[in-house]
């Protein structure tokens, strides 16, 4: 469902290339894991996917479902089915996470052409999911991760995605800043939308995630690149050596 | 100190197209403010308290004319159950106005008010506007205590069943209107005022306002959406111990607005808070100066202006907080932003502070900014469209100043105006 073919991306204010062609495709159904050193690149994946500005793609091509992303707007890319939950979710003073939540949920279904949820079908759904993720109504309704802590911002990244069930669903580092009950919660939410038809691409450093949420494949992303692919085995030897070996073989 | 020429022969000029109203009670105070006039001359360009705003079409003779705007949005307030009082081009219309009778309130008109000696009115008109002339002058208001003929004294006695709403109608491209107000809330007691419209071609309000001990008094103006309109108000108000004064401003459009707000909070824990949003594009000029006064002890003020420009448009906030020694335990913020939806508009900003008392929390503080990028990005990653997920945050953003109206219906109304006028810009 998710094709990219050999992408390479600099950023648009200096001459500076961070991905050297990427090849990755993520098949429905799937979970895909993407591990890797500090600043190989793994975040500007995630955003240059989602259609965040200030990234040239010099080369190569990005696809959902056959069609090109790279072309389509940040909001048609999630209307679309895409979705990235934020390594560093963004705080927005004065638009309350509820106001925000039910904007994104009619924007896409109008995008899609379908009807718009009415207050009250928004309200239960929303309820129902935010308990399953153990926020609490208050948090709702205050400013979108304002005075959020790192743990209820990601959990509030998991409660969008559940609320707009996309179809292709990037985890940024979903896991940092979780304490081990949060981390649980949040991969019973991520497993709960696990289905046959919706991929996943979960980035992380640690297994621990991976022991909740199970990859299928798993890739190692080193200055720009998947330098190796391979079963959840992989995430494993990462976490008991390191990237030195995996890296020295590679070179 | 002689005048600069070039004043001098702006006001002889303004002065000599103007006739005071003769005789009746006010007349003192009328006189009085002539030669305030006289004395400080009217704004000029040179004026360091008009370094931002160039007065000269607010001081000009002729009032440069003003096409009347059209438009279908419902008129402000209509929900609401109020008591009207109607002015059209500056001319108080009985006819469309409500009977001016209501319990815990008496209305009068300026005009009545001479023939009648009201000592309450007598005793406040010009009074605070002539107090509010130092330490900077304030010409256009001494101008209007001397010549406004209308406007409505406001004796507040208990608690009105429903706010009071001044309507102004402009209705004629060359109308140029002063109109006087005064208001008083005896002791304990409570009122809302709620202004709208822009009134004239040019416009130019002045309003007094005397709040006794325990009283409260909340005011809400929205300046109507005439594009070519042009307004200078003065606001002076007095507070007394344990009052509260509100205060919100609504601006859409208007090729030139000046609100000028003077506060004097002179009992013992008062508050008052001035606050006002304002959005424009193009030629639109939109200066909020605002001076503060902290005379008592444990009193708390708040301005929060907020600006929204775009294409060219400029936005002026000259704020002062003045603490004097005696106003110890003083909780003083001032904020003034500005968000600039191109990179044509610009936002000039003199905030200011003046401490004399040494137990004193006082914070002020200016930005201007554009859109938040990574914001914007979030909020299109969720399928946000570009010019909804604008709007939202530029909502966002007007936010803290809406927030300082309490009534929330009239909150949630001028948010939706304030949306309509950015979808209509997309
Ligand atoms: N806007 C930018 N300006 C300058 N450098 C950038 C920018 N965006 C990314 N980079 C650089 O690109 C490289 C890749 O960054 P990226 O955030 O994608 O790494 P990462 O793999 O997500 O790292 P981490 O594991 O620490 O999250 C880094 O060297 C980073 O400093
Ligand atoms: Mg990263």
């Amino acid at each position: 469902m998710l094709n990219i073919n050999n992408l390479h991306v600099q950023l648009e204010e200096e001459d500076k290339q961070i991905l050297k062609g990427v090849n990755l495709t993520v098949e429905p159904g799937k979970v895909h894991a993407i591990m890797g050193p500090n600043g190989s690149g793994k975040s500007t994946l995630s955003y240059v996917l989602s259609g965040k500005g200030g990234y040239e793609v010099t080369e190569g091509s990005a696809t959902l479902d056959g069609q090109d992303l790279l072309e389509q707007e940040a909001e048609e890319r999630a209307a679309a089915g895409l979705f990235l939950a934020f390594q560093y979710p963004v705080e927005i003073p004065g638009v309350g996470n509820m106001t925000f939540l039910r904007t994104a949920v009619n924007a896409q279904r109008k995008a899609r052409g379908e009807d718009e949820l009415s207050a009250a079908e928004f309200l239960k759904e929303v309820r129902a999911q935010a308990k399953s993720l153990k926020i609490d109504a208050e948090m709702l309704k205050r400013p979108v991760n304002v005075g959020f802590s790192g743990g209820e911002k990601k959990r509030n990244e998991i409660l969008q995605m559940a609320m707009l069930q996309p179809k292709m669903c990037i985890l940024d580092e979903t896991d940092s800043g979780l304490d081990v009950d949060a981390m649980k919660l949040v991969a019973e939410g991520v497993n709960a939308l696990r289905s046959e038809n919706r991929g996943f691409l979960v980035i992380t450093h640690y297994q621990r995630l991976l022991d909740h949420i199970k990859p299928d494949v798993v890739h190692i992303m080193a200055n720009g690149r998947i330098v190796k692919t391979g079963g959840p085995e992989l995430a494993l030897e990462v976490e008991n050596n390191g990237y030195a070996d995996i890296l020295a073989e590679v070179e | 100190m002689a005048l600069p020429e070039l004043n001098q022969t702006a006001t002889q000029a303004r002065l000599s197209s103007l006739s005071q109203p003769e005789g009746g009670c006010l007349a003192g105070a009328r006189h009085a403010a002539l030669s305030r006039v006289q004395t400080t001359g009217l704004p000029g360009r040179r004026d360091e308290y008009w370094k931002y705003t160039q007065p000269d079409t607010l001081v000009q003779a002729v009032a440069p004319e003003a096409s009347v705007f059209h438009h279908d949005e419902e008129p402000m307030f209509g929900g609401f159950d109020r008591l009207k009082i109607v002015f059209v081009d500056g001319v108080f219309d009985e006819s469309a106005s409500d009977d001016l009778e209501l319990e815990g309130v008496r209305i009068d008109r300026i005009s009545d008010i001479s023939n009648q000696d009201i000592h309450w009115a007598k005793d406040l008109y010009g009074v605070l506007e002539a107090r509010g002339q130092s330490p900077v002058a304030r010409p256009l208001a001494a101008l209007n205590t001397a010549f406004a003929r209308e406007g409505v004294a406001i004796h507040v006695t208990g608690k009105p069943s429903k706010p009071i709403n001044l309507i102004y109608m402009h209705k004629s491209e060359k109308s140029d209107v002063m109109l006087h107000h005064v208001i008083r809330v005896d002791p304990g007691a409570s009122a809302t005022i709620l202004e709208n419209g822009p009134a004239a071609s040019r416009f130019n309000k002045c309003t007094e306002i005397d709040i006794a001990d325990g009283a409260s008094l909340h005011l809400i103006c929205a300046q109507g959406r005439d594009h070519e309109r042009r307004a200078a108000t003065h606001m002076f108000a007095r507070l007394g111990k344990e009052t509260t004064f509100k205060s919100f401003t609504l601006t859409v459009n208007g090729v030139l607005t000046r609100n000028e707000t003077v506060v004097e909070l002179l009992g013992d824990n008062a508050v008052a808070h001035v606050s006002g949003a304002c959005v424009g594009d193009g030629d639109f000029h939109h200066d909020d100066t605002v001076f503060v006064t902290h005379d008592a002890v444990n009193c708390e003020s708040r301005q929060v202006f907020k600006k929204v420009l775009r294409n060219g448009a400029t936005g002026v906030f000259q704020g002062k907080i003045l603490v004097k020694n005696k106003a110890q335990k003083t909780d003083g913020y001032q904020i003034s932003q500005a968000l600039m939806l191109d990179d044509d508009s610009q936002f000039l900003a003199k905030p200011e502070l003046e401490i004399y008392a040494d137990d004193v929390v006082c914070s002020h503080g200016s930005t201007s900014g554009a859109i938040d990028e990574n914001a914007l990005f979030y909020l299109r990653s969720r399928g946000i469209p570009n010019d909804a997920a604008t709007d939202l945050l530029t909502l966002a953003f007007l936010g803290e100043a809406v927030d300082e109206i309490e009534d929330q219906e009239i909150a949630t109304d001028i948010v939706e105006r304030l949306e309509n006028w950015l979808i209509r810009r997309r």
